[in-house]
């Protein structure tokens, strides 16, 4: 187990290697780059950049250097964790992705948690009741919630909610709280709204994993050793949490190492008709306005996230799962 | 008066499915002698493992228990009777792997691969015992011992997986009789090991009978198994009992057609150079997938035929 862990762990970094090598010739395509941008951004203002100020600027982001060597500034900065400066948002893009990872993390972490609530006990409902009306009425409303697209979702519960309810429902705060420092009435105002994106980002894969978890279960639940641990007087909930549910949702434990790269391009859509400050809009904003520092670093740590999340999966999988485990 | 342990009667059991209804069980009546061996033969089909699941109540949808009572008269506690047991009934759980426990055909799949050997054995004795965690894991290293598993401290933290066909089939019998249960079913526990590997299972459930001194029913389509083991046979057809008699009345005097049917199919049995009998459904004059009532002759067994055609038929 842990030679395999070192050696997954060393793999990582060709892997990242080269996709840092494409991630940086991606940044380098579109024609200008900072300085010309800069540049043109003080003609408008009216204002004449000397020459000795553009080979000034031009050195400080190391651009009168050869590309190869640019890319060597820019890995290395990377490695240090310092991902650039941002153009579009005048500030460095650590500060940018500080500020609102914090959000994107609450907001992930508990539409997966409401997933699961969801998930589990319909799932299995939905299977040891199979064809019951209960199983049919789910069904419906799980393929509904599947063929959905959650920024279609947010749009009619933000509709709903002004509509009918005369309510704002996008963002995260209520405008008195949108700038005001942290303080108990303003976490309070965060839970009252987070709520609200939690379920329509938790929504589809929530459905998703309820008729996978069904499906599975239903291949397990006859299986002899079930009857087997029926036979030797296991309890009927016990029964079928410790022995089909347990072998059913291991394909789905080990997809929260998926979770990681959501992080970054989840739900941008969502986020963005909400108002969300999330991390998702920020690539979407600075994919649309080439500002490329914001936009690489972006896409390195989606990388990065992913790679990491696999092997995260990897590792659960194996934890859960003695079969793989012992291979 | 013979001690009769588990008394079968007029048990009936429909599958409901798409296809249509099945009656996989048709009037089934049997008495199991108490500390003896009693087998149920009969071909592939003919309703012993649905016999099985419905002592311990495991028959699932679509199959159902649609008549007849199976009294059980345990040692350890009152008489009752298993069919009428409700579902929330204390007794319903502790009859199973408490007091009634089984091992069946398939040692491969018989366990939960994500759990270890002693996790699965220990959890029978945790389902029906006040006793602590540590201590059913020693019970149940104990009987895994006796089961034949050796280097135990090893193997009890070790996974299905790990093991072979016939360790497997050792472990579930570890686990069927870690209780004590006073009935152990045996649902074809060799039929899918190798040869070699048979012997040494059948003879190790011998051996636990004759210690443990449980009874046991046997169910197996090989009468080879039968002679070896068993002190009373049941044998069965499409869904019904067509004779019971001891061993001895049962494979050296056949009386029914198709148990002698089922003889004259055995290899070794049958004159050499000849092609093995099939079984027709037509044997002389008896059409035997036509039901009869059991008839009780004078030396004690039972057959399903009609009266006439009974050899030497007193009454
Ligand atoms: N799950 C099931 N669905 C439908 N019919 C079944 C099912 N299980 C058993 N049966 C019916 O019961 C009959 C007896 O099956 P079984 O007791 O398993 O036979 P065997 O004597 O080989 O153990 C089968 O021929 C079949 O018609
Ligand atoms: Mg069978």
């Amino acid at each position: 187990m842990r030679s395999y862990l070192i050696s997954r762990l060393l793999g990582m970094i060709p892997t990242l290697a080269v996709i840092s090598v494409i991630v940086f010739v991606v940044i380098q395509l579109p024609p200008g780059d900072i300085v010309t941008s800069t540049l043109d951004r003080l003609q408008a203002q009216g204002v004449d950049a000397t020459e000795e100020y553009v080979q000034n600027l031009r050195a400080r982001y190391n651009l009168d250097k050869p590309l190869v060597l640019q890319y060597f500034y820019w890995a290395g900065n990377l490695l240090t964790g310092d991902m650039g400066y941002s153009h579009l948002y005048s500030r460095p893009v650590n500060e940018l992705l500080w500020e609102r990872l914090g959000y994107t993390l609450s907001i992930t972490v508990s539409a997966l948690m409401f997933m699961w609530i969801v998930a589990l006990p319909l799932g299995i409902y939905s299977a040891i009741r199979q064809y019951s009306i209960g199983d049919y009425i789910m069904t419906s409303v799980a393929l509904v919630g599947v063929a959905t697209p959650p920024f279609l979702v947010a749009l009619v519960f933000m509709h709903i909610g002004f509509e009918w309810f005369g309510v704002s429902t996008g963002g995260l705060f209520s405008p008195e709280y949108e700038d005001a420092p942290w303080s108990l009435g303003r976490v309070a105002d965060l839970l009252a709204h987070i709520w609200l994106p939690m379920i329509i980002v938790g929504l589809g894969s929530a459905a998703f994993t309820m008729r996978i978890l069904r499906a599975n279960l239903l291949d397990e639940l006859n299986k002899p050793y079930v009857v087997t641990a029926r036979a030797k007087g296991v309890g009927p909930a016990k029964l079928i949490l410790k022995y089909p549910v347990r072998i059913a949702i291991n394909p789905f434990i080990s997809t929260i190492g998926f979770v990681l790269p959501s992080l970054i391009s989840g739900e941008a859509i969502v986020s963005l008709v909400m108002g969300l400050p999330t991390i998702g809009p920020l690539l979407l904003t600075a994919l649309l306005n080439q500002d490329m520092f914001l936009a690489g670093s972006l896409l390195m740590w989606l990388a990065i996230l992913t790679v990491v999340g696999i092997l995260l999966s990897d590792i659960l999988l194996a934890w859960l799962d003695p079969r793989i485990r012992y291979e | 008066m013979m001690d009769t342990v588990l008394k079968v009667r007029g048990l009936a059991v429909d599958f409901k499915t798409d296809i249509g209804l099945t009656h996989a069980l048709v009037d089934v009546g049997f008495d199991m002698p108490r500390g003896k061996v009693t087998a149920i033969v009969g071909e592939s089909g003919s309703g012993k493992s649905v016999t099985a699941n419905c002592i311990m109540r495991i028959i699932q949808p679509p199959g159902k228990i649609v008549g007849g009572t199976i009294d059980f008269a345990p040692e350890s506690m009152d008489p009752f009777e298993i069919v009428s047991l409700g579902k929330r009934d204390p007794r319903l759980q502790e009859l199973r792997g408490g007091l009634i426990s089984m091992v069946f055909q398939e040692p491969m799949t018989a366990l939960s691969p994500v759990y270890t050997v002693g996790n699965q054995v220990a959890e029978a004795i945790l389902c029906h015992r006040k006793v602590g965690r540590q201590q059913a894991w020693k019970e149940a290293a104990e009987m895994l011992e006796r089961v034949g598993i050796g280097d135990i401290d090893r193997r009890i933290r070790m996974y299905p997986f790990e093991f072979s066909g016939g360790m497997r089939q050792r472990v579930v019998i570890a686990m069927a009789l870690v209780c004590h249960p006073e009935i152990l079913i045996c649902d074809e526990p060799t039929t899918a090991l190798d040869v070699t590997v048979q012997a040494e299972i059948l003879t190790l459930i011998k051996d636990l009978q004759n210690e443990l001194g449980n009874s046991v029913l046997f169910i197996t389509h090989d009468i080879g198994v039968v002679a070896q083991l068993a002190d009373k046979v049941v044998v069965m057809y499409q869904g019904r009992v067509v004779e019971i008699g001891t061993v001895r009345q049962v494979l050296k005097d056949p009386m029914h057609p198709y148990t002698k049917g089922l003889l004259a199919a055995i290899p070794g049995l049958a004159p050499k150079g000849e092609p093995l009998a099939t079984i027709a459904s037509v044997v002389g004059d008896t059409d035997i997938s036509r039901p009869y009532p059991l008839i009780s002759l004078p030396d004690g067994r039972q057959v399903s035929m009609p009266r006439e055609q009974i050899p030497g038929a007193i009454i």
